[in-house]
């Protein structure tokens, strides 16, 4: 009882202290990140008491609907990011070692998993859902992971199955997932106990693809030399499309963030401060060693001007109808850039290589990310016949820091520096 | 028994004879990798449907594809597409399984040449209509895949006689099986092993013909006296390639009396409907079937299953036999340890990697914990 009501209080001042953000950031001039994570965190820890629904989604699903349905969306694997940034992954990845979960699987889903039962981490664990949402564009992990939360909370489980698109998108895939689209919208009617708002649903539909449009514009902005970001800086700027897509926090977030970036761009100013080379990225960032990665690459005047990661939330935008949300959403999240074949991941780096004029490809190879690692060495072939750049590539963990070799992944930027140093020399 | 003599040449050097059978016969050989392929359809088209195990020795070709962190099966299988093993292949199909095997499909697809490849993309969930829908168009569609790979139309009449010979097979080792359950010295674990093994890569006439003789003579021969003191256990897990795992389990005084293996029951389970359309048939199967890990269907299905397998059994415990980066299986394992728990069935876990320990080593660990059963 004692640990009840003193839960209540602590959500009723994590409630307030959202309030207090929001209204204070009114008078603010620019809102910063910080700002729109802290009121959508305190948002979501106190839908118990404002009685709004919780729903936990995979960061390539459709969170529209979602949106439309005034259900507060949570991405387990922001959390994963968050957690792997505040070098928290290894002892809770160690958690779920203890409770038989091999060392071997996907570090998200470990210290997720984990976490749920000690409510612990940077946030003191994420709120409890009434629902999971799964989509497995991004992988066939996120489909366990989920089976394993929908157990462990007892909430109803939404698969949305998006098969994987090899070599083309069949027609049977197309009315496969169109259908399932209907069945999420019957899901949610069923766990609000509403009817579904399919006018709402157009107008979030438009402000995703808004918001879309926007983050392709900001990541673009790295075409000019020097650039006035690096895709570290993608990295943290993402949070907002990956959680709040579909809203117009979204808009104003990142038209600001444009603006900014522009204004760099007018004066001059580079991510990094004397910009000779430019490096492609590959892969999860390694979210424990984002900042040391950054100087390292910085200090040899080096900048990883953008990424197949940051990318993948406006890489299907080819595929969005922006006046028809729902058809066009079926084909959109099943051609995403992780649920292709290689053959056509490695074109589209070719087209960013030449897009961003990069002189060198950087591959994270992710123990944690079978779907994204796995193929890698044959992009990485294509691309050196194809284009001819130097490419490297550095196996790591995206929130696991346990095994991380700072020395040996520096001796090998090290050398790598030299070769892409002495081609552009060359030219 | 001379018939399970031949059936053990053939599981020992598998590719000796499917060479030879292709130049006698002048079948096409299909190479698949998961219990989902839709062998019914392939051996309709009068090809030969092999299932590829790899292999477990110096593997360095598929390391310039796939990184350490990729299971043993897969980079095994590549291994050998690379090396030119498998040259004796006219066509290869992945049926969507897990994101390594999804990977190994594109990775083959773009370094293999001289060989047709089909991807089956089958459906992750098979418990909703749509699921179900897409899943008999999936397989119309490998039909017509299939066939125009191979020159010709595959016929409903072809298919009903594959259904109908695959239903004999999978009912006779499902009898094999029963058999082996009421009492184990009726054949040895090695010979078991060998007989469902075969099942995977030979004519499926000339095995179900072995087969039928097979099971004859075991229900005519007197069985031995049973073993009272053997422990009964039941294997779970996916691939077993260990060929002498069971002959391991039986020197430690333990005996595998039933299994929940891709490349075992979960492999035979479960007849098709003559009366329908073989197509439909052959779906339906799918969807009554006990699921893989890559695959969902209900939340705690598999681990019922498997309870359901050991008390029908009558087992003493159970052996998880998990290949090492296999994700699905891995992230099963948690639960269904908990539900043996609660029901106090004893289990061991095995942690498969490439190279496996030494036979005596394996021995050591299964007698500790056929001890305390």
């Amino acid at each position: 009882m004692k640990k009840a009501i003193s839960e209540f209080f602590k959500m009723v001042l994590i409630f307030l202290a959202g309030r207090f953000k929001k209204f204070t950031m009114r008078f603010k001039k620019t809102k910063t990140m910080k700002d729109y994570m802290m009121v959508y965190y305190s948002q979501a820890k106190s839908a118990r008491l404002t009685g709004r629904k919780v729903a936990w989604i995979t960061s390539g699903g459709p969170v529209e609907p979602l949106i439309a349905m005034d259900i507060i969306p949570i991405y387990p694997e922001n959390h994963g990011a968050m957690i792997g940034a505040s070098k928290m992954g290894g002892y809770l990845c160690g958690l779920a070692e203890n409770m038989g979960y091999s060392a071997d699987l996907c570090s998200y889903a470990r210290s997720d998993i984990s976490c749920a039962t000690v409510n612990g981490g940077p946030i003191g664990g994420l709120p409890r859902p009434d629902m999971l949402v799964c989509c497995n564009n991004i992988c066939g992990t996120v489909l366990k992971w989920y089976e394993i939360q929908a157990r462990y909370f007892n909430v109803p489980l939404f698969i949305l199955d998006t098969p994987f698109c090899h070599t083309e998108y069949t027609e049977e895939m197309g009315r496969y997932v169109r259908a399932q689209f209907d069945e999420y919208f019957v899901f949610l009617e069923k766990a609000c106990g509403k009817k579904f708002d399919f006018e709402k649903l157009n107008h979030v539909g438009h402000l995703s693809h808004q918001g879309q449009l926007l983050w392709q514009a900001v990541l673009d902005t790295a075409m000019h030399k020097p650039s006035p970001m690096s895709a570290f800086d993608a990295f943290y700027h993402l949070a907002l499309i990956v959680t709040l897509r579909g809203t117009q926090d979204v808009l104003d977030y990142y038209t600001w963030l444009l603006s900014y970036m522009k204004d760099r761009i007018a004066r001059g100013i580079g991510a990094v401060p004397n910009e000779k080379y430019r490096l492609l990225w590959d892969n999860i960032p390694i979210w424990h060693r984002t900042r040391w990665l950054s100087e390292k690459f910085a200090s040899h005047n080096a900048c990883l001007v953008a990424d197949t990661y940051t990318t993948a939330w406006c890489g299907a935008l080819r595929y969005i109808d922006e006046n028809n949300f729902i058809d066009s959403a079926a084909e959109a999240h099943a051609r995403i850039y992780l649920n292709i074949g290689i053959d056509q991941m490695a074109k589209m780096v070719i087209e960013m290589i030449d897009k961003y004029d990069v002189d060198g490809f950087v591959l994270h190879s992710n123990r944690s990310c079978k779907p994204y690692s796995f193929g890698q060495l044959d992009i990485q072939k294509i691309v050196e016949r194809e284009r001819g750049i130097p490419c490297l590539m550095l196996e790591a963990d995206m929130t696991d820091e346990r095994t991380f070799s700072e020395s040996q992944i520096s001796t090998r930027i090290d050398a790598y520096m030299e070769i892409i140093k002495e081609r552009k020399n060359k030219k | 028994m001379k018939e399970l003599t031949e059936l053990k040449k053939v599981v020992s050097h598998p590719y000796a004879y499917i060479r030879k059978y292709k130049k006698q016969t002048g079948k096409k050989i299909v190479g698949y990798c998961c219990s989902y392929a839709p062998e019914e359809i392939i051996w309709a088209a009068g090809a030969l449907p092999v299932r590829l195990f790899g292999t477990n020795q110096n593997i360095h070709l598929a390391d310039t594809h796939l990184q350490s962190y990729c299971c043993s099966l897969v980079r095994g299988i590549l291994e050998e597409a690379l090396d030119k093993t498998l040259d004796f292949i006219d066509g290869v199909i992945f049926p969507h399984t897990c994101d390594s095997f999804q990977r190994l499909s594109d990775i083959w697809r773009l370094n293999i040449t001289g060989q047709f490849h089909i991807d089956v993309v089958l459906p992750v969930k098979l418990d909703t209509p749509s699921a179900k829908k897409y899943l008999a168009d999936v397989l119309e569609k490998f039909r017509k895949d299939l066939g125009r790979a191979l020159g010709k139309d595959i016929t409903d009449a072809q298919l009903a006689r594959s259904v109908k010979t695959y239903n004999k097979i999978r009912a006779l080792v499902g009898k094999l099986y029963e058999l082996r359950c009421a009492n184990p010295q009726i054949i040895s674990g090695a010979d078991f092993h060998a007989v469902i093994k075969a099942a995977m890569i030979m004519d499926r006439d000339q095995y179900l013909k072995i087969l039928t003789q097979i099971i004859k003579q075991l229900q005519k021969a007197k069985p031995r006296k049973n073993r009272a003191d053997a422990k009964r256990l039941v294997l779970s897990g996916s691939v077993c390639t260990h060929p002498d795992m069971y002959g391991i389990i039986e020197k430690a005084g333990g005996v595998i009396v039933w299994d929940d293996l891709c490349t075992g029951y979960r492999y035979f389970e479960g007849q098709m409907n003559e009366k329908i359309a073989p197509l439909k048939a052959i779906t339906a199967r799918y969807l009554k079937r006990v699921i893989c890990p890559a695959k969902h269907m209900e939340l705690r299905g598999r681990g019922e299953n498997l309870i359901r397998l050991v008390k029908q059994s009558k087992a003493q415990g159970v052996v998880f036999l998990l290949l090492k980066f296999c994700d699905p299986h891995a992230f099963d394992y948690p639960y269904l340890k908990e539900m043996l728990e609660a029901e106090k069935i004893p289990f061991m876990l095995l942690d498969m990697e490439a190279e496996l320990p030494s036979a005596g080593q394996l021995q050591t660990r299964f007698e500790t914990f056929i001890q305390i059963l």
